[in-house]
């Protein structure tokens, strides 16, 4: 049953933000509301004011400019995944969107929802983290930006505070010899993941590992950036052998839960499986990049 | 408080007044009386309740109503034109592409959205166009063979 609330349906970003100010942490902000529909039918959240920025239509673009790629934060997931230069230089974003949910949540909900939920198996997070995406929040004092593995906290919880918003994504070019992976392992096509993990290779002279990020999903709190992992493989010459230390210590570095799902150490055997296999995906594809 | 929500339904406009915490679902059957729209699971996995929203499939278990405000919206009510069948329905029919019938109207909206969007859809993007909708009698192949003939061109729109 979902609670009453007071409704707000700003058509500006200013607007919006009066809104946030005046309202703090009694109100929540809904654009597409495919997550929060879903917590506020259980009773999970029950804001008393309710602001809806689907309207916000200046926060909707897909735009390549210089220094890489802007998506504004009430994108829909379809925009991305159809969009023709995200397809065409950053392939990988795509490809994930059309395993995200099913085309009607992705027709509605949208690209900053999907990471503001917070949820630590959504698959956007961590391809974000693996390209090294920027995330950009707007209050009324101000901007600030963070890089996407900073922006999660807990399940559910980001650094957003009470009064900002997210407003825009930004995804770095793709540097020369860069490739990049991503898998998700799920029993049913449109659920979420019981475990991914996403890769990004930089290979430099002779085929060395010039620099990797790596991003785990559903493995943590956060969606989670194995750091240790990638310090097994920055600077060396991949082999077979460090791909399966990389893959032992990310299972190490993640904290993953035991639902119905999947147990915890059929989780951490996922990643132990997925970690080696996407980094190699990620270094072949740089190969011919 | 409740607010106002103007939109077209089926090409008929409405002017009514929702709780906001209403959703599009709600209005649709439980206001306006259009119970081809199914409310299956509630929670956005199933896929019985898909109407198009602006000319593209939406859960509408899912969206709030006044989200639609301004907004055009199908459902499976709108397909056939007077008592003309849709290429579509036509084929569900004739394909037998329902077992217990529940799913039908979310699947002919996902199928509908699908071919609007792309005419010339392979097997493959038939399969990922309803694979957001669930058939318990697990009739999907059914389905697909009703859309694959509206495909190919054998079910012409009723004039």
């Amino acid at each position: 049953m979902i609670h009453d609330f007071e409704y707000f349906a700003p058509k500006t970003l200013k607007e919006a933000l009066a809104l946030l100010d005046k309202y703090q942490d009694d109100c929540k902000v809904i654009c597409g509301g495919q997550s929060l529909l879903v917590l506020m039918r259980q009773g999970l959240v029950a804001p008393p004011y309710m602001i809806d920025i689907k309207g916000i239509s200046e926060l909707s673009y897909i735009k390549d400019e210089k220094d890489g790629l802007k998506i504004g934060a009430i994108t829909t997931h379809r925009a991305i995944e159809k969009s023709a230069v995200i397809k065409k230089k950053y392939p990988l974003l795509a490809k994930m969107e059309t395993r995200l949910a099913s085309i009607q949540t992705r027709n509605w909900g949208t690209i900053g929802g999907n990471v503001c939920h917070g949820d630590p198996a959504g698959d956007p997070a961590a391809v974000f983290i693996a390209l090294g995406a920027t995330f950009t929040m707007t209050g009324s004092k101000g901007k600030r930006s963070m890089p996407a593995e900073d922006f999660s906290l807990d399940y559910f919880e980001t650094a957003l505070e009470p009064g900002e918003l997210l407003t825009e994504i930004s995804v770095p070019p793709v540097p020369p010899k860069t490739g990049s992976a991503y898998y998700k392992f799920n029993v049913i096509e449109s659920d979420l993941a019981t475990a991914s993990v996403a890769a990004t290779v930089t290979l430099g002279a002779g085929d060395v590992c010039k620099d990797i990020r790596l991003a785990l999903g559903a493995s943590a709190p956060i969606p989670l950036r194995p750091k240790k992992a990638e310090a097994i493989l920055k600077g060396k010459k991949i082999t077979d052998a460090l791909l399966k230390q990389a893959g032992e210590a990310a299972v190490k570095e993640a904290e993953p839960i035991s639902d119905i799902y999947a147990s915890e150490e059929y989780r951490r055997e996922l990643i132990k499986v997925l970690v080696p296999r996407m980094t190699r995906e990620a270094m072949d594809k740089a190969k011919k990049a | 408080m409740k607010k106002e929500l103007k939109f077209k339904v089926n090409g008929q406009p409405y002017d009514i007044f929702v709780k906001p915490k209403t959703l599009l679902s709600e209005v649709l059957r439980d206001e306006l009386g259009l119970t081809g729209t199914k409310r299956g699971c509630n929670s956005s996995s199933c896929g019985a309740c898909t109407v198009m929203l602006n000319g593209m499939s939406v859960k509408s278990c899912s969206v709030l109503a006044i989200q639609a405000n301004g907004a055009e919206v199908v459902t499976v009510e709108g397909l056939a034109k007077g008592n003309k069948l849709s290429p579509l329905q036509r084929a569900f029919l004739d394909h037998g592409s329902y077992q217990c019938g529940f799913c039908t109207p979310g699947m002919l909206m996902s199928s509908t959205a699908l071919l609007t969007e792309n005419p010339k859809p392979t097997k493959e993007e038939i399969r990922e166009g309803i694979d957001g909708n669930i058939c318990r009698c697990t009739g999907y192949n059914s389905i697909i063979r009703a859309v694959t003939a509206v495909v190919k061109g054998e079910y012409k729109e009723a004039k």
